[in-house]
């Protein structure tokens, strides 16, 4: 089914099961252990070898000599592969992911061998025997802001220009002219990048974590050359992904190459030291942002240059593309760049392009608040346009609540209280403030099928290559699938993660909730005609509900007309064209308190508010849940996470979970999580917007919005570690 | 990892014996660190002597009214211990400041004394270090080096030790049991226990090989007021950047020591007189002679801050 105009009254609307606060349906799996992630398939590969990578120790150059002599008699090794020994790949393809491929090295940590051994401890001993010869290549760039001005524009994402910036920003009454800098971040998920591969025959089963079981599908099959009807990828749990298992690293190849050599299935796993250089990371940014504005706050001219580096063929972190479309303003002129690093590749991560844009956006809306001498949210209100500032009237937004985000917030936590002039409030130890900043996350859909079918106990299966990647897919899709067959959620399973299901939009980029579950719909919405075509009722008249059809004062049971056999449906939603006619974001409006530390710097979060308006809630309690997670993210992004660069080693140095920092429990206070009212049906069927990345766009800004409020000093390269803040506090007090 | 062999001793006799038997030996305790160097290979033992069974989990009082604490007792154990968090306030608190309730479950006050910097490029064998590999070179000298040592430093390695417990123990004047192969035994005050790195960074304590720790004591109880402040980038779970451990008017003096600052707890006694002249007066005796890169430079404002903050508070 094609959702090309706007969704009518349909099923959904009924809320019976749709945005009611369902309790996570795996979360039993979950808590008692049972839930397995890729590596944790045990009883499926008895006879599985363990498989250990080992990485480049130079980012650039190639390797003379590679000596494995050593490490091939260590115990248990059973085989070392290695650029010398490693079958052809193919690299043309999107999703693919070439590994052991010739002695070229293009960064630190790639793969240069797979020690597999009957023990993970005897590969991974087996790995550092192994003796290597690298020629450095002479030449090499790690530092963005020392290639920043040999960058080039990027097709992906054209230059906005509109009106005449240049002008407009000279004779503009008020400018501000601000350079801020965000440092490479780390996904740092949870669970290890991981696969297990066996082959029967010529087909090559790989349980993988992934976010994108068709594009895994694509990579592998693509890498390997071999027919996509002929791989199956599994994926059933997946322990965070933020983006980082969108792609493909050494694991999935090599596990499949090495079991297709021994004959046995293999099991890879990288390691977290490795994972910080290995995979791909979210890139450094520095943006330049200019605002000229009127006395009165009204923005007349915006800019917004956005600079990240990346290495060849790899993409631009697109942090200016949020300032097409959050504030008015008539002349507009917004450009991302792209350089050539390095370092490891960069890649999609945690709200790709706004999550860190608008750290640099929102800070410098708080500056010019400041210089206009406006309330920071009435500013933000004066500046909200509702259609897109540079297709004008003719492109609205599909739904747009900021004004109501920030005005709900700001009388939720009592913005009122918050004292404009910085610096001014006191408690004991602490200097505290408070900061606001809008948050915006374009929503993104997918294309995305599932299989459903009833069986003979009325009971409703899904099944789709959907993920779960901790989220809650496995609820609201069984929510969705629940209220369209009329069923209550414990009648309905779900399965998901599976190649063998309908290729499905999969996690990624915040369209998942809304895509995948309009995919149930389409699938749901086919079902029923089937079931009433059975049962012999005109399907235009029917109601589903307790597990029953009824038309015209009769009603069958679904599991007598499911009978022996069940009755199945394959749907799939396709998105037509709406985006052109209206843009589609979800808002969110943050509010944050910090105290700081008035002799070390040390700055806590004591307070953070999210009010978001992203469409229909399908359930209000994943929601929040995905909101926390964002908002703790956005707390990293502004006070600790950076991946320090070594460029004398090419590398990201901090590469563990002890010096990469993210919050811990006691750096996040009690969280606060409103949703707006809203309905978009100008999204899909569901009405319902993109929600997880949500909570992490502008809460970084807050927080930093906040810390100025609190101190008077600002920051503008992010983290904002007390070393940084250290220099602008007053002298301590002499004392003897 | 490298393969080892492994055994449990039964006394601390017997496991001193046993890891002066075996060539590149190691006693086990908690193994919150060892573990983690093994997989990565920066520490590679050839057998291990688990001491967890040899008793020394007890904390008992000493004659001249101090406190004996047994070297297998835990730093949860420690810091709940009634006389230790009414008499010894400085101690429980800089062993709660530490690591995470898991780690301290298992973490034990000899294994924590013991415990090896947390320098980054210590952790990553691909680079110089010359603690890891005396002679291939400081990486940190040049390189990331925000949260490495001001102080007592030279130029061939400036890392910190990263213990909390360990500063605690320095303001208290903690003396380190031992028990040898040979059954001698010695008692090391903690001012001579730790060493500053000079030409050999992988010499870390005045212990001799196969030395086993039996327990740490205290000296008779100080009174006066005591502090731990920790001061680092999140609240918890992370290693200090500086902290100040502080005795403060017991019997009549000021007492400070410093975690974040040195390749030992740092401690300037001659400085402590000077607290009738504030803070500033007792930070420059206790920074004279610190030599911070361009990036840890921060430590020295921080610290002085940090030490008024504790002085006024
Ligand atoms: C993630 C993380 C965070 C941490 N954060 C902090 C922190 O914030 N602050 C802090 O202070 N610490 C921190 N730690 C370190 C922790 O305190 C130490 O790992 C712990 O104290 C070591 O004790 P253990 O008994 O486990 O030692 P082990 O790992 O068993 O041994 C350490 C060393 O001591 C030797 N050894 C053990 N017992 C004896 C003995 N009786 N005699 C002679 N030698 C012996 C061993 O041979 C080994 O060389 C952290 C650790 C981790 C992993
Ligand atoms: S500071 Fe010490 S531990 Fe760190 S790299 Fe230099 S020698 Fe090694």
């Amino acid at each position: 089914m094609e959702f090309s105009t706007p969704a009518g009254p349909n099923p959904i609307d009924t809320g019976r099961v749709v945005t009611k606060p369902v309790d996570r349906i795996d979360g039993p799996l979950k808590v008692s252990g049972r839930a397995t992630y890729a590596y944790e398939y045990h009883d499926e590969f008895p006879n599985a070898a363990y498989g250990f990578v080992l990485g480049s120790a130079i980012p650039k150059g190639y390797i003379e000599a590679i000596d494995a002599r050593e490490a091939e008699a260590m115990p248990g090794v059973l085989l070392v592969l290695t650029h010398n020994n490693t079958p052809k790949q193919n690299g043309s393809g999107q999703h693919n992911s070439p590994q052991l491929q010739g002695p070229g090295i293009k960064q630190a940590e790639q793969a240069i061998a797979l020690v597999v051994a009957e023990s993970f401890e005897q590969a991974r001993a087996a790995a550092r025997a192994i003796r290597v010869r690298y020629a450095r290549a002479k030449t090499g760039h790690y530092d963005l802001a020392a290639v920043k001005d040999a960058s080039r524009p990027v097709p992906k994402s054209p230059d906005s220009k509109v009106g005449e910036f240049d002008r407009a920003f000279a004779d503009a009454p008020v400018k501000l002219d601000v350079t801020y800098t965000t440092p490479d971040q780390s996904h740092a998920m949870m669970e290890p990048h991981a696969s297990v591969a066996r082959w029967d025959g010529d087909k090559l089963t790989v349980y993988t974590a992934n976010q994108m079981i068709h594009w895994a599908v694509d990579g592998i099959s693509g890498t390997l050359g071999i027919p996509a009807s002929k791989v199956r990828v599994q994926s059933a749990f997946v322990g965070g992904g933020f983006g980082s298992k969108l792609f493909l690293y050494a694991d999935p190849i090599l596990a499949a190459v090495a079991a297709k050599r021994l004959g046995r299935p293999v099991k890879v796993a990288l390691t977290r030291p490795q994972i910080f250089n290995h995979t791909n990371h979210r890139p450094a940014t520095i943006q330049h942002i200019r605002i000229g504005a009127a006395p009165d706050g009204k923005i007349v001219a915006i800019g917004h240059d956005a600079f990240s580096g990346n290495q060849e063929g790899g993409e631009a972190e697109e942090a200016a593309n949020q300032t097409k479309l959050l504030y008015g303003g008539e002349n507009r002129l917004i450009r991302t760049r792209l350089s050539e690093l390095n370092l490891p590749k960069g890649g999609a991560m945690r709200a790709p392009g706004e999550a860190v844009g608008l750290l640099a956006l929102e800070c410098a809306m708080d500056e010019l608040a400041e210089k206009t001498g406006i309330d920071p949210v009435e500013l933000r209100i004066r500046n909200d346009i509702q259609y897109d500032p540079a297709k004008g009237p003719d492109r609205p937004f599909s739904s747009r609540k900021l004004v109501e985000c920030m005005r709900v917030g700001a009388e939720r936590f009592g913005w009122n209280r918050r004292d404009p002039k910085p610096a001014s409030v006191r408690d004991g130890r602490w200097l505290v403030g408070m900061g606001v900043a809008s948050g915006i996350r374009d929503n993104l859909v997918m294309p995305s099928g599932a299989r459903v079918s009833v069986d003979r106990e009325g009971v409703l299966t899904i099944e789709t290559q959907m993920t779960d990647i901790g989220t809650g897919s496995y609820t609201i899709l069984g929510q969705v699938g629940a209220e369209m067959m009329g069923l209550p959620i414990e009648k309905v399973r779900v399965r998901l993660g599976d190649s063998d299901f309908p290729k499905s939009s999969g996690s990624g980029g915040s369209w998942g909730a809304n895509s995948a579950s309009a995919g149930v719909y389409a699938a749901c919405e086919g079902l029923r005609d089937e079931i009433a075509k059975k049962a012999g009722f005109n399907s235009r008249d029917v109601t589903f509900a307790d597990g029953h059809v009824s038309a015209a004062g009769r009603s069958r049971s679904l599991a007598e007309i499911a009978g022996q056999d069940g009755v199945a449906f394959t749907g799939e939603v396709k998105f037509g064209k709406l985006d052109d006619t209206y843009a589609q974001a979800s808002f969110a409006a943050h509010f944050c308190e910090v105290a700081v530390d008035w002799a070390t710097a040390e700055i806590r979060v004591r307070r953070l508010l999210s009010v978001c308006a992203a469409g229909r809630i399908i359930n209000p309690k994943t929601s929040r849940n995905q909101c926390f997670g964002g908002m703790t993210m956005g707390v990293g992004a502004a006070l600790m996470e950076e991946q320090v660069v070594d460029g004398r080693f090419g590398y990201f140095v901090n590469h563990d979970l002890a010096e990469y920092q993210v919050p811990v429990h006691a750096d996040i206070p009690d969280l606060d999580v409103v949703f707006l009212d809203e309905i978009d049906d100008k999204s899909s069927w569901i009405k319902a917007k993109g929600v997880g990345e949500l909570g992490i766009c502008g809460v970084g800004a807050a927080v930093a919005n906040a810390v100025y409020n609190a101190t008077g000093i600002r920051i503008r390269d992010y983290p904002l570690t007390l070393d940084k803040l250290l220099p602008g506090l007053p002298e301590m007090p002499r004392q003897s | 990892m490298r393969a080892f062999t492994y055994e449990r001793a039964a006394s601390p006799a017997e496991a001193a014996a046993a890891v002066a038997r075996t060539r590149g030996a190691k006693f086990i305790a908690g193994g919150t660190n060892l573990l983690d160097l093994m997989k990565l290979e920066i520490e590679t033992p050839t057998h291990l002597v688990d001491v967890n069974r040899i008793g020394l989990d007890g904390i008992e009082g000493t004659p001249d009214g101090g406190l004996r604490i047994g070297a297998l007792v835990r730093n949860t154990a420690l810091a709940a211990d009634a006389r230790v968090r009414k008499d010894y306030a400085v101690l429980s608190r800089a062993l709660l400041a530490g690591a995470s309730g898991q780690l301290r479950n298992k973490a034990t006050t000899a294994g924590n004394l013991l415990q090896r910097t947390r320098c980054p490029y210590f952790y990553d064998p691909a680079r110089p270090c010359n603690k890891r590999e005396p002679g291939s070179g400081c990486s940190a000298l040049e390189g990331f080096s925000r949260n490495l040592a001001v102080i007592g430093t030279s130029g061939a390695c400036i890392a910190t030790h990263p213990s909390d417990m360990a500063v605690a123990m320095r303001v208290l004047d903690a003396t380190i049991e031992t028990v040898s192969p040979d059954g001698a035994t010695r008692s090391i005050p903690i001012a001579e226990f730790h060493r500053l790195p000079g030409d050999t960074p992988e010499v870390e304590t005045a212990l001799r090989p196969a030395e086993l720790i039996t327990a740490v004591t205290l000296p008779k109880p100080l009174g006066g007021r005591h502090v731990y402040r920790k001061v680092r980038d999140r609240a918890s779970y992370a290693f200090a950047t500086v902290s100040v451990a502080a005795v403060i008017g017991g019997d009549g003096r000021n007492r400070f020591a410093f975690g974040g600052l040195a390749h030992k707890p740092w401690r300037v006694e001659a400085a402590e007189a000077e607290s009738g002249r504030g803070a500033d007066a007792v930070a420059d005796g206790v920074l004279a002679g610190a030599t911070p890169t361009r990036e840890n430079a921060f430590k020295l404002p921080l610290l002085r801050r940090t030490l008024a903050a504790t002085l006024a508070a």
